[in-house]
């Protein structure tokens, strides 16, 4: 009876203070404000700036707080957000070989020029619970001295390229401008360009199931990682009244490009192929396995049978968006009495109808 | 009321543009659906996105808008759609079909007749109504080109042949102009008739699918069917129980747990005027009425 009773606007008003109230939680409790969420849940502010498209930590932090730590729910306020936007113009691309790299490795290459550098992150830390961080942990010990490293690391996979064991990266004849998916509705077919933007703001968690059914056999491509980085890029735009790039300021960003063992064909000798990752901050886990929803999603380019999920553009970039099946989905439980009453009349006067053969045949028993 | 900080009705005039060239498209290719970039917008997609954003292209400052959910002005979303366009547009809102100029509907039409000038505005979760028969986008788009609808014949067909019934009730298949195969949203099929020649301009709109389309006002909208099994909508054995109304479509409200039933008119607003003008049906006066808000007293 909910939505038959008037009184729905109270409803709602009501709702939004309560929870107002359970995001602030026990008020005897300090506030968390949006500078500790931006510099300590900085991977959470990561992800919502990533998928909520717009690289402001300041606004994502202010959504995880205000989505009380919801980071799909943080995402949407975000994109909201952001479609309010004016667009001034667009960035040269980054140049991601001359990143400030704070973390770079490759398990392609024990060594390459620059060194593999571990920088900030959990993959040896032997996952124990730090009883300490339960208390205030006061200040990390000091890192000690390290090398600065050179301002340009070249990409691992270029040392491949040098021997034409990879596919070059260009780009396309003319050299189109992509299209700009928050602008323009998804068309298919889709464009590696496309396909590549829409899943950079694609679901981490869609993107990882996806990526994790190539390795378990639905459509192999052979992977390994080339290299991933994460550092920071200066961001350029040229001002039509300059004519030449002026330096506007940096991003983080993490990168991953997967090399794949491809056989050739007749037209193309046996080489590796790539699948590319990009994402705002840092991302490891997701720009992995975008890579490799990259390369299975490349399969009629490279000849190969589109049999697995993976490989089904239509499927995949249909349905990686968080902001979309979140809504969709949660939708169901807006009233459907209308469709459901209809369906109702119907499955009865079916019944009915099924009924009627079995009294008929009763009655001549 | 009006929110700060924002354009009129939301959306920056370059989307509008954007919008209002989609639905220029869309009225001159009936039935048609043209793709449109659709924005993100502070509801959820699925909650009627794709209508807000049709909304609030076509909106003035001198308009009226009234917003239905399942035919009623008062459910929860259709009162948080009124109140988003009341809080950035400031527009004059209402519940009278006849005073609306702008109608912005989820699964219903109303049951006021319409009139010229009126422009009704869908809600769409799904623009494509061979989806279900074929997932893909590329595909379907190849059907339309070619009006190649076998497809969905086939799905009714069969359906006649294993439940004796078309087992579509809502979200019925319509032809627009004798062309294009349309998803009518997902309105009960007792609503179809009235999209027929409609004297009103009907837009729809689909946010998270990215697309619009539109019935321009009197264009021929046909339900399909087939010769031996003709296109019939819902009928109910007794009238309203509120206002008496025997050609409404009627919702069944649960009185109680021991199999109380009772129906009213899904229609509130069509509801209510008929009890102002003195209508009565079987269970007038009872506390069931007062429990639904809809007595004349109460409004």
């Amino acid at each position: 009876m909910y939505v038959a009773v008037k009184g729905g606007e109270t409803a709602i008003l009501n709702a939004s203070a309560l929870l107002a109230q359970a995001r602030r939680g026990d008020p005897a409790v300090a506030e968390i404000d949006t500078a500790q969420i931006a510099g300590q849940l900085r991977l959470g502010v990561a992800r919502v700036m990533a998928e909520g498209s717009l690289y402001d930590e300041e606004l994502a932090a202010l959504a995880l707080k205000q989505a009380a730590g919801d980071q799909v729910e943080a995402i949407f306020l975000l994109r909201a957000y952001r479609t309010t936007l004016p667009r001034f113009g667009y960035t040269v691309p980054l140049d991601t070989a001359r990143m400030a790299v704070r973390r770079r490795i490759s398990a392609t290459f024990k060594e390459l020029p620059g060194g593999q550098v571990l920088g900030p992150t959990y993959d040896y830390t032997q996952r124990l619970l730090d009883f300490s961080l339960l208390a205030e942990g006061g200040a990390p010990d000091a890192v000690p001295g390290v090398e600065p490293l050179p301002d340009t690391l070249p990409r691992g996979t270029d040392l491949l390229g040098e021997e034409g064991l990879i596919e070059p990266e260009l780009p396309l004849p003319g050299d189109p401008a992509p299209t700009d998916l928050s602008r323009e509705p998804l068309g298919f077919p889709a464009d590696r360009a496309t396909r590549l933007q829409n899943l950079a703001r694609g679901d981490e968690g869609f993107l990882l199931a996806m990526g994790y059914s190539t390795q378990r056999g639905y459509s192999h491509t052979h992977p390994f990682a080339g290299e991933i980085r994460m550092g920071e890029v200066a961001l350029e735009v040229v001002p039509e009244e300059l004519g030449f790039a002026i330096g506007i300021g940096g991003i983080t960003v993490t990168e991953c490009q997967m090399v794949n063992q491809f056989a050739g064909s007749a037209s193309t000798p046996p080489q590796f192929t790539r699948g590319y990752g990009l994402a705002f901050g840092e991302a490891e886990r997701k720009t992995m396995a975008m890579a490799l929803v990259d390369r299975a999603l490349r399969c009629a380019e490279l000849g190969e049978d589109a049999a697995s999920p993976a490989q089904q553009a239509e499927f995949v970039l249909s349905h990686s968006d968080n902001v979309e099946a979140g809504g969709f989905v949660q939708h169901l439980k807006l009233p459907h009495y209308v469709d459901f009453q209809s369906e109702l009349e119907l499955v009865r006067r079916m019944r009915a109808e099924a009924a009627q053969p079995q009294a008929a045949e009763e009655q001549t028993a | 009321m009006s929110a700060t900080g924002y354009n009129f009705a939301y959306l920056d005039p370059q989307t509008k543009r954007m919008l209002r060239r989609a639905l220029l498209k869309a009225v001159a290719i009936p039935g048609y659906q043209v793709p449109f970039g659709s924005r993100e917008m502070p509801l959820p997609y699925g909650w009627g996105t794709g209508g807000i954003q049709v909304t609030a292209a076509v909106l003035g400052r001198d308009d009226v808008l009234k917003v239905i959910d399942q035919g009623s002005d008062d459910t929860v979303n259709a009162v948080n759609i009124r109140r988003f366009f009341a809080r950035t547009a400031d527009v004059a809102t209402t519940d009278r079909t006849a005073e609306a100029t702008v109608i912005q509907t989820r699964h219903r039409i109303p049951e006021a007749p319409l009139a010229e000038g009126q422009i009704m505005v869908y809600q769409v979760p799904q623009p494509e109504p061979m989806r279900r028969l074929e997932p893909r986008e590329a595909v379907t788009r190849t059907l339309h080109a070619l009006a190649d609808y076998g497809f969905m014949h086939v799905k009714l067909y069969e359906d006649i042949a294993r439940y004796g019934h078309i087992a579509t009730t809502y979200d019925y298949p319509v032809m627009v102009n004798g062309r294009y195969l349309m998803s009518p949203s997902p309105i009960p099929k007792f609503d179809n008739p009235k999209l027929n020649r409609s004297p009103a301009l009907q837009l729809f709109g689909a946010g998270r699918e990215k697309r619009v389309y539109a019935v321009p006002p009197y264009t021929r909208v046909e339900s399909l069917d087939f010769d031996d099994h003709p296109f019939s909508v819902q009928r109910w054995d007794a009238p309203c129980a509120l206002c008496g109304a025997d050609d409404s479509f009627l919702d069944e409200v649960v009185l109680d747990d021991a199999g109380g039933r009772m129906f009213v008119c899904s229609d509130s607003e069509y509801c209510t005027s008929r009890q102002h003008a003195g209508h009565t049906g079987p269970a007038s006066n009872n506390m069931a009425s007062a429990r639904l808000g809809r007595g004349p007293a109460s409004s």
